[in-house]
């Protein structure tokens, strides 16, 4: 499903260079649930962030679903993002502007789909996560917990064959975070999505498939 | 899509309300200005009752006559515009009348200040007036020179007060006419129909005006089409080309000078002081439009930076939406969209506020007989005048926003 070959990222400023990620090689498949873990400053968000086409590598190749992704123009990518990826944050980034339909409803915008059928696969999107009660609310109105729910559900809701989850229990407290990895763990069984998810909990990396380590942007296991 | 941009924008509106009034009172104040002055030009300008052929019509306004000592810049005379604008090809229909002259009368002792126009019959059909009563006088009447004449409601009130006039007799210029008509009240800036009082040509107390090349009149032709234009032109001037100087009675004179002009070229000719034989509507165009824009520049400027920071306050949304699917291009349409909502908000209100000023120019009654008021044409320029500013204002703050990284917008780090 993702397949890294010799990833490298370097980033550049005018002074220093600051290398990211280097040799990576990575196989993970369809219907896998990976952590990948490591000290902070290790490049686990650079390599997530490189699998879903928010960055490019330096160096290397990365394949999604088959499809080699660096190089593609912004129209292409933007598709594979929408298509292909569900991206879980750490910090939600919900929009506070919208309520919390309108914000599950955002990967479907760039679907052209009907308002009907935006509304009902953003409500049982909200369902699967047990939060079809609060469509009206705006995030400042929830809790984290169900700001992470309404983050999963927008994640989910066009059904990519990806999960990227960025420390998605990071800013939650255990009982909350056992709750969203519940939710992951559900839609890897239920639904055969594949997730990659970046985490400093050693208990939830436990429960995943494989875990993957990283070291001063290197994989070390 | 777009429902959801519109939706998005009133939030964002919403969400910063001081920002919101400042960028609408920029916008605003711009297209207020812009918009009254529109309307304006558009009343001085265009087509519209009396004058509503003047898209055809072209004018002979002025005529100079020069030598190497003597120079004379005027109106035309009547023999010159009699000898030279009848039978002209091409033509419709033509009209000869005298510049509204100040004239009074008084009514039990007291003094009525007046304008008072001498025309021909073929005027009342050159100009399409609005009859309140009665009708026009006609060709027969000046040829007979009947002492009739049409008066505008402004006379009518002042010599008759809320009574009819149709029949009743007025002194104007130590003459007595008998009312034909009434007609509803022309602005002053509309120079060919403006008058209190109109009355047949020979009814003047003398008929020195006859012999006159220079002075005190003006000739309309109506074209059957705009296509006519310039063999009227080529024909009106060489019948002037062979008029005899010496019958000028002007010593030195040795070269006569008139040309049939749209009214655009008569107003651009008297704005920038051009020779009559020399057009320059385009540069007055072109003066206009650069004008515009240079009072469009700096708000245009002002809302740019507005935008780039209220954008770029925004960075998590943009990075967000990239993440899950938006292009460079469709996030770029929804700012454009969002500014284009926010200025089409400021050309509302600036189309209410300009409407409150014309509707103030006329009650304060600061061009006499003025009725400014937006029409359809005016609406369709404040449009044209908040889209091309939306959207110029919008373009450079959604180009520099779609470069945003979106790593770096997710982390709320910006450019």
């Amino acid at each position: 499903m993702i397949s890294l070959k010799e990833v490298e990222k370097v980033y550049r400023t005018e002074e220093i260079e600051t290398l990211a990620l280097s040799g990576i090689n990575l196989e993970i498949d369809e219907g896998e649930f990976v952590s990948v873990m490591g000290p902070s400053g290790s490049g686990k968000s650079t390599l997530l962030n490189v699998i879903g086409l928010l960055d490019e590598p330096s160096k290397g190749s990365v394949l999604l679903a088959g499809e080699t992704i660096q190089g593609l123009p912004d129209r292409d990518q933007a598709r594979i993002r929408n298509q292909q990826v569900g991206f879980i944050f750490q910090t939600f980034h919900l929009i506070s502007d919208l309520n919390v339909i309108d914000n599950v409803e955002i990967p479907l915008l760039y679907r052209h789909l009907a308002s009907f059928e935006r509304r009902s696969l953003a409500l049982r999107a909200l369902e699967r996560v047990g939060l079809a009660s609060r469509v009206r609310h705006f995030p400042s109105q929830l809790s984290g917990g169900q700001q992470q729910r309404v983050a999963i559900a927008r994640a989910i809701v066009g059904q990519p064959r990806v999960l990227l989850a960025d420390e998605p229990t990071g800013n939650l407290d255990s009982q909350m975070g056992e709750e969203i990895m519940k939710i992951l763990m559900g839609l890897n069984e239920d639904e055969k999505t594949t997730i990659v998810m970046v985490t400093h909990d050693a208990r939830l990396a436990e429960k995943t498939e494989r875990i993957v380590r990283l070291f001063d942007g290197r994989q070390v296991n | 899509m777009l429902r959801n941009y519109i939706k998005m924008s009133l939030k964002v509106l919403r969400r910063r309300p001081f920002f919101t009034f400042i960028s609408l009172f920029a916008i605003g104040f711009t297209l207020t200005a812009l918009t009254t002055s529109a309307a304006l030009i558009d009343h001085t300008l265009a087509p519209m009752p009396p004058e509503t052929m003047l898209d055809r019509t072209l004018g002979i306004y002025h005529m100079t006559a020069k030598g190497e000592t003597v120079q004379v810049n005027s109106n035309p005379g009547y023999k010159l515009l009699d000898r030279c604008i009848h039978d002209l090809p091409g033509t419709e229909m033509v009209t000869v009348f005298s510049s509204a002259g100040s004239v009074n009368s008084y009514l039990a002792g007291r003094k009525i200040e007046s304008h008072m126009k001498r025309t021909d019959g073929a005027y009342w059909k050159v100009m399409h007036f609005d009859f309140l009563e009665g009708h026009p006088y006609t060709e027969d009447d000046d040829r007979n020179a009947n002492f009739v004449a049409v008066i505008n409601e402004r006379t009518r009130r002042e010599f008759f007060g809320n009574t009819n006039a149709v029949g009743k007799t007025i002194e104007a210029d130590g003459q007595r006419f008998r009312v034909t008509g009434v007609v509803a009240d022309v602005p002053i800036y509309r120079n060919n129909p403006f008058a209190d009082i109109w009355v047949p040509i020979r009814t003047a107390k003398n008929d020195h005006y006859r012999s006159e090349y220079s002075g005190g009149f003006t000739g309309l032709i109506l074209a059957r089409s705009r296509a006519a234009f310039p063999e009227i032109r080529r024909e009106f001037q060489a019948r002037v080309s062979q008029i005899d100087l010496a019958d000028l009675e002007l010593p030195g004179v040795q070269v006569l000078s008139a040309r049939p002009e749209t009214y655009t070229e008569a107003a651009s000719r008297e704005i920038l002081g051009t020779p009559v034989e020399k057009t320059r509507t385009a540069y007055l165009y072109a003066c206009f439009a650069g004008l515009m824009v240079l009072f469009m520049l700096l708000p245009t400027i002002s809302l740019i930076n507005i935008n780039v920071s209220r954008i770029l306050e925004r960075a998590s949304e943009i990075g967000v939406r990239k993440a899950f699917g938006a292009s460079k291009f469709t996030l770029v349409a929804q700012f454009v969209t969002e500014n284009v909502i926010l200025t089409l908000l400021g050309g509302t209100i600036a189309f209410i506020a300009s409407w409150g000023i014309l509707a103030g120019f006329t009650w304060l009654g600061v061009v006499p007989y003025a009725q400014f008021s937006p029409n359809l044409r005016i609406f369709a320029v404040a449009l044209a005048i908040a889209l091309f500013f939306g959207v110029f204002s919008g373009v450079y703050p959604a180009w520099k926003m779609s470069r945003l990284h979106p790593v770096d917008a997710l982390r709320g780090t910006t450019l």
